[in-house]
């Protein structure tokens, strides 16, 4: 049981004994929990402790196996997201859930009233709704189409939703996870109005610093159990760290390099959009070897169509692309491949790996017309098969042997295979897209170390990612993405986590202060 | 002959009116019924089949001694517990929407043919009931009854999709089911009740046939139009009025063939105007359609909890 760190305040909130299996998996394990009014609560875990399991089962999106809930002193009927928003429980999914072709209010203010009425009363909603907005603070446009709204405005109107519902517990499921820093910050502010007003918040997280700037209490699961509750206060960092993975763990630390000569050069690129402005606008861009180039920036200002260009799946409308000192005129994928270009894709499933398909062909899908793996259009099965052994000793890739099903293996399996694709090779440039998302602390350590490794054989690595820690354990230099444009290249020992976030914003203006006059080489 | 002048002259007459109000009802009818299961997330391609059984019960039911808006009330019964069967299988069991809309039309149009031929198994040309007749209201081109509702419906439905909580929650379903259950909506139940409702409305769109523009059942009297009404669906983005706007223009495409037919006398192929009204709907998708908006989640079943 987990003891009450505050003493006066109300217990809001009380989850007894909560258990729950996905076949073999047992996802929670005899959790206990109690929240009280005013409290923020930080669930922290790594990916697959359970967290969202078992927000899931308190919102009755899941039936728990054996336990209970108790809310504001009765008991909560299971299974039933209804019972959950009556019971005064609103929850902020990971992956938001409203409707892009309605309007904020419409997405609102479904379901509040009695099905069959006559009319909606749009009027009192519409009321409702601003009065909320306005009372903490939470800026949105009734009328605006979901789908036009930007990723901050949709959590608002989220959490805005659990408001109009009278939530006094509200759940967020990693809600930062999309944000600048400047937004997260801008949602712990809310946080702070919310506890003021009486709420209750529990917000889960893999993240610390955010545990740090947002918690007052932090309950830390681990594969599914409880491990610890502690006064956020009163506890650090590298204990947390140690809670969550089960061990200590020392985050990377990139031997200093001088960079080589350059494998990537981009040379005021633009690649046009069907519309609008271009995906891609007059961006310059050096890596060299021994050099890892971290692109930070929210998703969506040209990261995808930076990648895409790298793997040859598109061509600059204009400007020149040159790998190791000759320019590529009509580059496909196949031919960086042949160039020498290693790309880990930004989504593992859906572009890395087919996932119906055995561990050995998908590691030979880049090079299967290799003379070493097919003669004659008549595939080399058994040389493929030994060579996927080899990669999987290698790459400690867990796994029943090069013949089972791709989609078989984890997350953080999955990636240790595209890793063993991409650097068995020794290639001069890779591309790695979200290296590490959705993947946990120890597998994290283990691509960043195979990527420093590769960096010290002699590789440029371009490093598009919107984890700020991890482009700053990672980049030598960084840029920022806004709108198609990058920044000139900033050495990672000269920017602060919160002037990227300013850059990633649109605030260029600070480059002067950042890169005085002087500073220009990359 | 000047053709423009024919034209010129079919467009001003009463009459041409009057037939496209009448061809345009069945279309805006299974139109709306189809639009009211998609905008629930729900492909509906039993539509065929729907307003065959529509058309087969309806016309049963008057031909059994029943007044004429009973019949109409047996053809919404009949289409709703057909619509129940495609929502049964579409949203609880979440089976292909394709694959039952297929089985439903096929059942719908066979078990249609089977009811009649056990009933009626000597008749060799069609019996007949004495069908509605035409109503002059103040101001309008005479329609029958059926022709009027229609287009009241057409206001209705655009009333609930629009201005009501119920409608709403049909569209929010459609849209991101998802969602709706987070706003403690009960998806399953909100899917099968607007599939069951555009069922009945697809089946009066029958009941019209057989009890209004023509006075008998027999085969094959559906003739397509429900495939029609999918594809007006889409040229209406989902919308009521649109909806009617489409019907209404595909039925003045068919006026307009039967009577260049006639006035062409022979010189061309009749089967080039057949195909007229096909051609042009598919250039009029071709233009409005390609920016059209689906609901997101159509097609998508949803089951509740799945990770």
């Amino acid at each position: 049981m987990s003891s009450p760190v505050k003493g006066g305040p109300e217990v809001v909130l009380r989850l007894a004994g909560i258990s729950k299996r996905f076949g073999p998996l047992l996802a929670n394990d005899n959790i206990s929990l109690t929240l009280h009014a005013g409290e923020v609560l930080a669930l922290l875990g790594e990916n697959g402790a359970g967290k969202t399991t078992l927000m899931n089962i308190l919102f009755g999106h899941y039936v728990a196996d054996e336990g209970t809930i108790e809310a504001f002193g009765r008991p909560l009927p299971p299974g039933s997201p209804r019972a959950a928003l009556e019971a005064g429980i609103g929850m902020v999914h990971q992956h938001f859930t409203l409707a892009d072709n309605l309007s904020v209010l419409d997405n609102i203010a479904v379901g509040t009233e009695l099905l069959w009425r006559w009319r909606s009363d749009r009027g009192a909603a519409r009321r409702r709704l601003l009065d909320l907005s306005q009372r903490f603070g939470l800026e949105v446009r009734p009328d605006a189409p979901v789908g036009e709204l930007s990723v901050g405005e949709r959590q608002r109107a989220e959490i805005l939703k659990a408001l109009y519902r009278d939530a006094r517990i509200l759940i967020l499921d990693e809600p930062t996870a999309v944000l600048t820093p400047q937004e997260s910050a801008g949602l712990f502010e809310t946080l702070r109005r919310l506890t003021a007003d009486g709420l209750a918040v529990v917000f889960i997280s893999h993240k610390m610093n955010e545990v740090f700037a947002a918690s007052d209490t932090v309950a830390v699961l681990r594969a599914g159990k409880l491990v610890a509750t502690h006064a956020t206060a009163s506890t650090d960092r590298a204990k947390l760290a140690e809670l969550m993975v089960g061990r200590s763990v020392k985050p990377p630390a990139p031997a200093p390099l001088s960079p080589g000569e350059p494998v990537l050069e981009l040379a005021g690129v633009t690649v046009a959009s069907g519309h609008g402005r271009p995906l891609l606008d007059r961006v310059d861009l050096t890596v060299c070897r021994h050099q890892v180039v971290g692109i930070a920036g929210v998703s969506g200002n040209g990261q995808t169509a930076l990648a895409e260009l790298v793997s040859g799946l598109i061509r600059p409308d204009s400007g020149r692309l040159s790998l190791k000192g000759s320019v590529v005129e009509h580059g496909d994928p196949a031919d960086m491949v042949r160039r020498g270009v290693a790309r880990i894709p930004e989504d593992r499933h859906s572009a890395g790996l087919v996932g119906t398909m055995a561990v050995w062909e998908n590691l030979i899908a880049e090079r299967y017309r290799d003379s070493s793996f097919s003669r004659l259009g008549v595939l080399r099965r058994s040389a493929a098969r030994a060579y996927a052994r080899e990669v999987i000793e290698e790459f400690d890739v867990r796994c029943p042997g090069p013949d089972a099903r791709t989609q078989l293996l984890s997350g953080g399996n999955m990636q240790k295979l595209i890793l063993g694709r991409t650097l068995a090779h020794g290639p001069d440039l890779i591309l790695a897209s979200q290296p590490t998302r959705g993947l946990d602390i120890g597998a994290v350590s283990y691509v960043h170390s195979r990527l420093l490794d590769a960096r010290a054989a002699g590789a440029g690595i371009l490093l598009i990612s919107e984890d700020l820690d991890e482009i700053l354990a990672l980049a030598d230099c960084v840029t920022v993405a806004y709108h198609g444009r990058l920044t000139p290249l900033l050495p990672h020992d000269r920017v602060s986590v919160s002037q990227l976030g300013l850059l990633m914003a649109g605030h260029w203006d600070i480059l002067r202060d950042i890169l005085p006059e002087t500073v220009h080489a990359a | 002959m000047d053709f423009l002048s024919i034209i010129l002259d079919i467009l001003l007459s009463a009459a041409f009116w009057t037939a496209v109000l009448r061809i345009a009802t069945p279309y805006v009818l299974g139109t709306l019924g189809e639009l009211v299961c998609e905008r629930a997330g729900v492909l509906n391609l039993g539509i065929e089949g729907i307003m065959t059984l529509g058309a087969m019960a309806g016309w049963m039911a008057v031909y059994q001694g029943a007044d004429l808006w009973t019949g109409v009330l047996a053809a919404a019964a009949c289409g709703a517990l057909l619509g129940l069967l495609h929502a049964a299988l579409t949203v609880p069991l979440g089976l292909s929407q394709h694959v039952t809309g297929i089985g439903v039309t096929l059942l719908g149009t066979s078990l249609s043919y089977f009811v009649y031929r056990l009933v009626l198994p000597q008749a060799s040309t069609p019996p007949t009931v004495e069908p509605f007749q035409p109503l002059a209201l103040p101001g309008a081109l005479a329609q029958t009854p059926l022709t009027y509702l229609a287009f009241l419906l057409v206001a209705v439905v655009a009333y609930v999709l629009y201005r009501t909580p119920v409608g709403l929650a049909v569209r929010m379903v459609g849209e991101n089911p998802a969602a709706a259950e987070a706003q403690g909506l009960n998806v399953t139940a909100i899917r099968i009740g607007a599939v069951v409702a555009g069922s009945a409305l697809m089946a009066l769109a029958g009941a019209f046939l057989t009890l209004s523009a023509f006075n008998a059942f027999f085969f094959n009297m559906v003739n397509g139009r429900g495939w029609i009404c999918i594809a007006l669906v889409v040229f209406a983005s989902w919308r009521p009025g649109k909806a009617l706007l489409g019907a209404l223009l595909f039925a003045v495409f068919d006026a307009l063939q039967l009577r260049l037919q006639q006035a062409s006398g022979g010189v061309l192929p009749y089967q080039l105007f057949l195909m007229m009204p096909y051609l042009l709907s598919i250039l009029a998708l071709v233009l409005v359609a390609r920016r059209a908006s689906y609901p997101r989640a159509l097609m998508i079943p949803y089951r509740k909890g799945e990770r």
